[in-house]
């Protein structure tokens, strides 16, 4: 039956004509038969037309037939409305784009927080996925990994995992010319397991490559030999070739096999691999925290049995770390009694949050404060729309006088609304797209899934959700309004006097009044950002001229120079060969610059304790941690560090393995009182280590951001006997970073020479630069993104916000015009006329303040992790950015007012 | 005193006539319907034409334009087989209905 109304509906012509001819043919029987019957042609045509019954009627029930149930309704609405808004472009235009921007801003923003936050990871079954930790509050340390001992005792005691892998990173020159450098994940038996993804092509590594791997610390990679390949790397430098598995490709100057190919975007933590190699643990040479080179060096990741929830794992995992500390020893005369004041416990938590973990908050205060913005806007459009309804008053009261009931016109009136919100939708979805296409390519690097926001499905339902939402939202509030029992009075008054719509404009006044309110929460939380980074900004890193020094990171694998004393003239020759590069003041190497995001130095250790010699009262354990960091002559200088006491190291020293350190500022404060003081004392590990000499006191480092605070550290000579704390062999780094200071930083041509001294000095090492201002500008990002986002709502919420207040007062004005032109025709002056309108929008204005000053001091210790030297009730703000409110408030009213008060009185009288 | 049309029972009434005279146009329709209830139904014969585009949506009838006695071109209307169904189950339907009314209608002894 409704398949036959539909198909009529779209025959009605023709069946309405088909109706005349049916009803005009039976007029003329009925007529004829009449006239056969005696009766006068008149009077039987009167007796015809009676028999027939209410033409109208007939014809209305016919027509009524031929609609579509709800939807023809809708329809006509929708033709009606869409002619209606045609015909007020201007208005369609301003609606319609507000509405763009609101809803295009929060689909951006929805689908970055769909695709970072709310999708799973790209894994099988990717919800069983944890990433295993530690808190070691005894050791001051919140995200303590795991030493390759307890991923031993964990992977074999567990009952709670299916499988457990331990992997680290770092760094490869893909060779055999010219030499690329790679990402390196080194991962354990399990890794591959637990992640479970399978290859692109060829195989995963196996147990056997994993033994095959097993080297006595700390140079783990002597016995790699087999190695999987990333799809990055594939494409690029094997065009995709599947009959690369099979082949030996030479990696730091030592080849190795390719057994496989893992597939496009998959990743280890947040890390894209270019190469995965094996590593396997000499169980005999294992001690509790590793040997005792490497520390808790190994990131964890472990799939949970069905079933097993993360208390019972974290339950399970507390369990094993008694057994840990049973199992293995430090060796001789030590005991566990260290780990156990560390207080260690497990710290399990799905694999996701580690992955999205820094950004969750960051993001979800953007999509807050962009949700407020779209408020605005929906107050904004309302506003509109009562102007709109206002003027169209006359006609809702001819349409209700001549029957229409109220929830005809209100049905009318929304669809007009959601008709607005679904074509701004439309254009907001064009607008996000167009947006994170740009996120995409400017965006934050450090943001973990990036390159996997789009636009989906759930984004869509998002989209369409709030748009309808919103667009019932601001389009009830005129709906309700304007159709109420009284509006047929209206027909009655309409033009005659204002006072009809005090009580529209009462309405308005309370949209000004929300409206300033949440521009001010918006104003505040970006002011509170700007002023985090002015903070942060004027933070001393700990260098200087960041542009000016170019930053290369280096392995120099044993591979490639295997004798310690060897690889530190090879060293010490890159960087006398890169000073002499044309524009260089002066190169230099470390273990690492600040902020650089190395976390794990491996086969060096990179933090312990120390004490001083001359400080009895730290014989014992526990000392707290230092950062272990190692600085080749010359370091200081170059990255642009003050010597506060003392001097540098010097070649001769490194060569002559002179027991020999520098120090922060910090320690030397902490341990010694002032910098000075502590130049010519010693400090050592213990067990046997001989004090090492303090020659030098440097200005603190910012090394894991500037918005934290900068650690107590040591800086080793690159090349030590006592690098393991006993008396040995002399080791050096191996991975480093040079240092270049030059005014030729970051240009194509340096970069160039820079390459070309690199391989005059060993053609298989690659490097990576980048200038130090990348580095310092990523640690940055976080900051600064959020401020730009913030920058960005409030901005928005500032000119919507101005956009109302004019609107509500040139409505206002217009609306007292004759009031106006009275007063004027009685002397008043025009300077009263017009405050008397910005004294009327400054109470506005300053009940939202107040609202919004107090929502603002609730909301904004939601982003107090956002912040840096500021509170979240920072009285600079507080103050501020109530005044830039009223000022915009006296502009936005002001010109309407001005022009109330240049009314001719005569003009204003004539009009009605 | 002629009655309005019950509700729902034109639609019958239309179907039943159609079943009888075979193929008809509008204005036969309404005379024969007007003639079987003899004087006792008050129709507006206009209402005629809203029904049977209704029937003929439900596919109970069909139409087609024909030639009429007198020359001219009418609509004429005709039963389908699903209409034919319709009848019968409507019918078994009044049916009941009128056999349970009357047994509610049949005044008791003793009642005037």
């Amino acid at each position: 039956m409704i398949w036959g109304r539909i198909l009529d509906a779209f025959r009605r012509r023709r069946l309405d004509t088909d109706l005349e001819a049916q009803l005009a043919y039976h007029l003329d029987g009925l007529e004829a038969e009449g006239r056969a019957q005696g009766l006068s042609p008149e009077d039987a045509r009167a007796a015809a037309r009676r028999a027939m019954g209410g033409l109208t009627q007939v014809r209305d029930a016919y027509r009524d037939q031929l609609t579509i149930p709800v939807i023809e309704p809708l329809w006509l609405d929708t033709r009606y409305t869409l002619r209606a808004l045609r015909r007020n472009p201007t208005f369609t235009v301003v609606v319609v784009l507000t509405l763009a921007v609101g809803i295009g801003a929060n689909t951006a923003v929805f689908s970055v927080i769909n695709s970072v936050l709310l999708k799973p990871l790209s894994y099988p079954r990717s919800e069983e996925l944890v990433a295993l930790r530690h808190v070691a509050p005894g050791a001051g340390s919140s995200a303590l990994n795991l030493s390759p001992s307890m991923f031993l005792t964990y992977s074999e005691q567990n009952r709670t995992l299916q499988a457990l892998g331990v992997w680290t990173t770092t760094i490869s020159s893909v060779g055999p010319t010219e030499p690329e450098q790679v990402r390196v994940v080194v991962v354990s038996d399990g890794v591959l397991q637990a992640l479970d993804v399978p290859p692109a092509a060829g195989r995963w590594l196996s147990a056997a490559d994993q033994l095959g791997a097993t080297r006595p610390l700390p140079s783990i990679f002597k016995a790699v030999t087999t190695v999987m390949l990333g799809y990055g790397l594939w494409q690029r430098r094997f065009g995709g070739d599947p009959l690369v598995v099979g082949r030996t490709i030479i990696f730091d100057a030592r080849p190795m096999l390719v057994v496989g190919v893992m597939p496009r975007n998959f990743r280890i933590g947040d890390t894209e691999p270019d190469v995965i190699w094996p590593v396997g643990f000499d169980r005999e040479r294992l001690t509790l925290a590793g040997s005792s080179a490497a520390t808790f060096n190994y990131q964890a990741v472990a799939r949970l049995k069905p079933g097993i929830t993360i208390e019972q794992a974290n339950a399970d995992v507390e369990r094993m770390i008694p057994i840990w500390m049973r199992s293995w020893s430090d060796g001789p005369g030590t005991t566990s009694q260290m780990y156990e004041s560390w207080k260690l416990a497990p710290a399990l938590r799905p694999l996701k949050d580690d992955v999205v973990g820094g950004v969750a908050d960051m993001l979800w205060v953007v999509m807050a404060t962009i949700g407020l913005v779209m408020l605005i806007a929906c107050a904004n459009v309302a506003n509109l729309l009562l102007v709109r309804a206002e003027v169209r008053q006359r006609e809702l009261a001819v349409r209700a006088a001549l029957g229409a009931g109220r929830g005809r016109i209100v049905r009318s009136l929304l669809v007009e609304s959601v008709l607005l919100g679904l074509i701004g939708g439309a254009v907001g979805t064009g607008l996000a797209y167009g947006g994170l296409r740009v996120l995409v390519a400017l965006g934050p690097t450090n943001l973990p899934r990036l390159s996997e926001i789009s636009l989906d499905a759930r984004t869509f339902a998002f989209t369409a959700v709030l748009s309808v939402l919103s667009s019932v939202l601001f389009g009830l509030i005129p709906a309700l309004k304007y159709t109420g029992p009284q509006i047929s009075a209206a027909l009655a008054s309409l033009g005659r006097t204002a006072s009809v719509s005090r009580d529209r404009l009462h309405t308005r006044s309370v949209l000004i009044v929300v409206q300033v309110a949440i521009a001010l929460v918006l104003l505040v939380s970006a002011g509170l950002m700007i002023r985090t980074f002015e903070a942060i900004r004027s933070v001393q890193p700990g260098f200087t001229d960041p542009e000016h020094v170019q930053v290369m990171r280096m392995f120099f694998a044993t591979s490639v120079v295997n004798d310690a004393v060897r690889a530190t003239r090879l060293q010490n020759d890159m960087q006398d060969k890169l000073s002499a590069v044309p524009g260089v003041t002066s190169a230099a190497f470390g273990s690492a610059m600040p902020m650089e995001g190395f976390a794990s130095n491996l086969g060096v250790v990179n933090s312990g304790s120390v004490r001083a010699d001359d400080r009895p009262d730290q014989a014992s354990d526990p000392l707290p941690p230092r950062l272990f960091k190692y600085a080749s002559p010359g370091f200081f200088k170059t990255a642009g560090t003050r010597v506060l006491a003392g001097r540098e190291i010097t070649w001769t020293e490194v060569y002559g393995l002179r027991p020999v350190v520098m120090i922060s500022e910090n320690l030397a404060r902490e341990l010694w009182g002032t910098p000075r003081a502590a130049i010519g004392k010693h400090l050592s590990q213990g067990s046997g280590m001989p004090g090492h000499e303090v020659i030098g006191v440097v200005e603190d480092m910012r090394e894991n951001g500037l918005d934290q605070p900068a650690p107590a550290t040591v800086y080793w000579p690159t090349m030590s006997s006592y690098l393991n704390r006993t008396v040995a062999a002399p080791t050096t780094i191996r991975q480093v970073t040079f240092i270049v200071r030059s005014t030729r930083a970051g240009t194509e041509g340096f970069l160039n020479q820079l390459r070309q001294a690199v391989w005059s000095v060993n053609p298989s090492l690659s490097m990576m630069p980048r200038t130090m201002r990348e580095v310092y500008d990523r640690s940055l990002v976080r900051t600064s993104f959020t401020l730009v986002m913030l920058a960005i709502a409030a901005s928005m919420a500032l000119l919507l916000g101005v956009v109302g207040i004019y609107g509500v007062i040139a409505y206002a004005v217009s609306q007292r015009r004759r009031e106006l032109g009275i007063r004027a025709a009685l002397g008043a002056q025009r300077r009263e006329l017009s405050g008397m309108f910005v004294r009327h929008s400054l109470v506005l204005s300053g009940i939202g303040i107040v609202i919004g000053l107090v929502a603002a001091a609730a909301l904004t210790r939601l982003m107090s992790t956002l912040l840096y030297g500021i509170t979240p009730l920072d009285p600079v703000t507080y103050v501020a950015v109530p005044l830039v409110l009223m000022m915009a408030t006296v502009i936005a009213s002001y010109v309407p007012a001005r022009r109330a008060a240049s009314a001719d009185p005569v003009e204003a009288l004539k009009v009605e | 005193m002629p009655r309005e049309v019950l509700q729902g029972t034109l639609d019958l009434m239309v179907l039943r006539t159609l079943a009888a005279m075979g193929p008809q146009h509008g204005l036969g329709l309404a005379k024969r319907i007007l003639q079987v209830s003899e004087g006792l139904l008050d129709l507006n014969q206009g209402t005629l034409y809203p029904a049977l585009l209704r029937l003929e949506q439900r596919r109970w009838i069909k139409s087609r334009w024909g030639v009429s006695d007198n020359n001219r071109k009418a609509k004429f209307y005709e039963l389908t087989a699903r209409g034919r169904r319709q009848i019968r189950e409507e019918t078994e339907n009044w049916e009941l209905t009128v056999a349970l009314m009357a047994k509610f209608l049949v005044k008791p002894a003793g009642e005037s």
